[in-house]
């Protein structure tokens, strides 16, 4: 009963998996929805994609405090460029930016991020941030607790100039392989598609996702196998 | 070290000089005195015409019940209310700080206060003490961009939900909104669900009890139900009463309202702009 009053009052972290992918064109980037405190689950559909300007969306993983606030200085701080540049701020800039911010308070935040977005300049770009601040621009990144189990994953599927719908299809399964065997991620699959004709959100809810090996099928309720019909009672 | 120690005058400021010996006690099994802290369930949900927020009203000390009855919905705004679960000094004064810094603004801006003001001057506040501030709240209110139900954990992070449970009862009462919410409920079934959830943390968890307070936010009005349910009624009362040593001297207590004077002067000079 206590471990369960202690989690409650633990920081609520995001256990989290977070992708981001480049394709022919754009960029995908895709997150689960769990939010725990300990041991128990916050919210169960939460909101990773975070929009930082029209063409940039930054993936949160880590401490839901510090990445929440990460985020709402960055999209200050890009909204007065925007107004400054007179024009769409880029992936790059944004990407460091937060760079800034997450090295020069290192040890007073613990979130990894993945900047994702498109501009008319380099195209579609991602770029990974890590617990300590580092900027790594990649063709694809993951991160947060899920992604331990999709090195592999990526290291075997991934293929260069692939097309908007491979892209989001991977997202989707590398989303739900994670979900499958992390405790820490969960609930539904979130992806935004960003290319040069805008912004697309896509929500995959839970009992879509493919089952993955001995996992069971989702149940709405457990009264509903109540009205089921009940096995034959043994006669001897 | 000399034998002979003289100490120093007292200078201003905190003294740490106890902080050792006080670090040994509690090595040595000495548990320190616990502060109030609200045990607490709170929930709110989101339906067809606004807001519900629900509270219990048992505030605890460790295990001892310090206030049987007492406010857990606080007011904000005339049309936002947030719930505080946590240490009860901490929801207090974070609410009245951001309450009254909402009345400014209104002043200042001269419009209705919005949901995410109230969420925005918590989360900051909360986040720059890094959690130390040990308030969990649930906010809830009306404005013109429609109904709105936040939760808000100490650290500063916070999520936006149609329905929420916060505190030591809020396991409890997440499973009677996870089987009986659904979108777009009327304000009776509303009320009856969020009273339902609070009751399953009064009658499920220690740390809460007594009674049920409710507050239904709707565009333009809100109806704050303190007691709505009281289902831990005092079912023995002596009927002999209670008798005094000779001694003791009973005085009557009378209570007078000061009654409010309000004088309106007519033809008074005009406001300049």
């Amino acid at each position: 009963m206590d471990s369960i009053h202690n989690d409650l009052n633990a920081p609520h972290s995001m256990g989290t998996t977070i992708i981001g992918v480049t394709y022919d064109g754009g960029v995908v980037l895709g997150a689960d929805s769990r939010t725990s405190t300990g041991m128990y689950v916050a919210n169960r559909a939460s909101d990773k994609i975070t929009q930082l300007t029209d063409n940039v969306y930054i993936c949160r993983s880590g401490s839901a405090a510090d990445s929440q606030v990460l985020s709402d200085y960055v999209r200050y701080y890009l909204h007065q460029h925007t107004i400054q540049l007179g024009q769409p701020a880029t992936v790059k800039v944004a990407a460091n930016l937060v760079r800034m911010v997450s090295y020069n308070n290192k040890n007073m935040l613990q979130t990894g991020l993945i900047v994702g977005g498109w501009d008319k300049y380099e195209g579609g770009k991602i770029y990974g941030i890590p617990l300590g601040g580092t900027l790594l621009e990649q063709p694809f990144t993951i991160g947060g607790s899920g992604s331990s189990y999709l090195y592999g994953f990526f290291d075997q599927v991934w293929k260069e100039g692939m097309t908007q719908d491979e892209a989001e299809k991977l997202v989707v399964k590398a989303v739900s392989l994670a979900i499958a065997r992390d405790g820490a991620s969960g609930g539904v699959v979130r992806t935004v598609t960003i290319n040069k004709d805008g912004v697309l959100r896509k929500f995959y809810p839970g009992n879509t996702l493919p089952l993955w090996h001995e996992e069971l099928e989702a149940k709405d309720s457990l009264l509903d196998s109540l009205s089921a019909a009940s096995p034959e009672p043994m006669v001897s | 070290m000399s034998r002979f120690e003289e100490s120093a005058p007292a200078r201003g400021g905190f003294s740490f000089d106890l902080c050792k010996r006080n670090e040994m006690l509690m090595q040595k099994g000495l548990k320190p005195s616990s502060y109030l802290k609200t045990g607490t369930t709170i929930v709110g949900l989101v339906f067809q015409d606004g807001v519900i927020l629900g509270a219990d009203t048992r505030a605890t000390e460790g295990p001892i019940v310090a206030d049987k009855n007492c406010e857990k919905i606080h007011y904000m705004a005339p049309n936002i209310y947030c719930c505080g679960a946590g240490t009860a000094a901490d929801t207090e004064a974070v609410t009245d700080m951001v309450s009254s810094q909402l009345k400014l603004h209104r002043f200042h801006t001269g419009r209705e206060s919005r949901v995410v003001t109230a969420l925005t001057l918590l989360k900051s506040h909360l986040f720059s003490y890094q959690g130390h501030v040990s308030a969990a709240l649930v906010l809830g209110g009306v404005d013109v961009t429609g109904p709105h139900l936040h939760t808000i954990y100490p650290h500063g992070s916070t999520d936006t939900l149609p329905f929420a449970t916060m505190g030591s009862g809020s396991l409890a009462a997440m499973a009677i909104f996870e089987s009986k919410y659904r979108e777009g409920l009327t304000r009776d079934e509303g009320v009856k669900l969020v009273a339902e959830a609070i009751c399953s943390g009064i009658f499920n968890d220690l740390g809460s009890g007594s009674n049920v307070d409710v507050c239904v936010i709707t565009k333009g009005n809100r109806e704050y139900l303190r007691n709505y349910m009281l289902p831990n009624p005092r079912t023995y009362v002596s009927e002999k009463g209670y008798s005094f040593s000779k001694k003791t001297e009973v005085l009557l207590t009378k209570i007078t309202p000061l009654r409010e004077l309000v004088e309106v002067i007519e033809g008074g000079d005009a406001m300049e702009e």
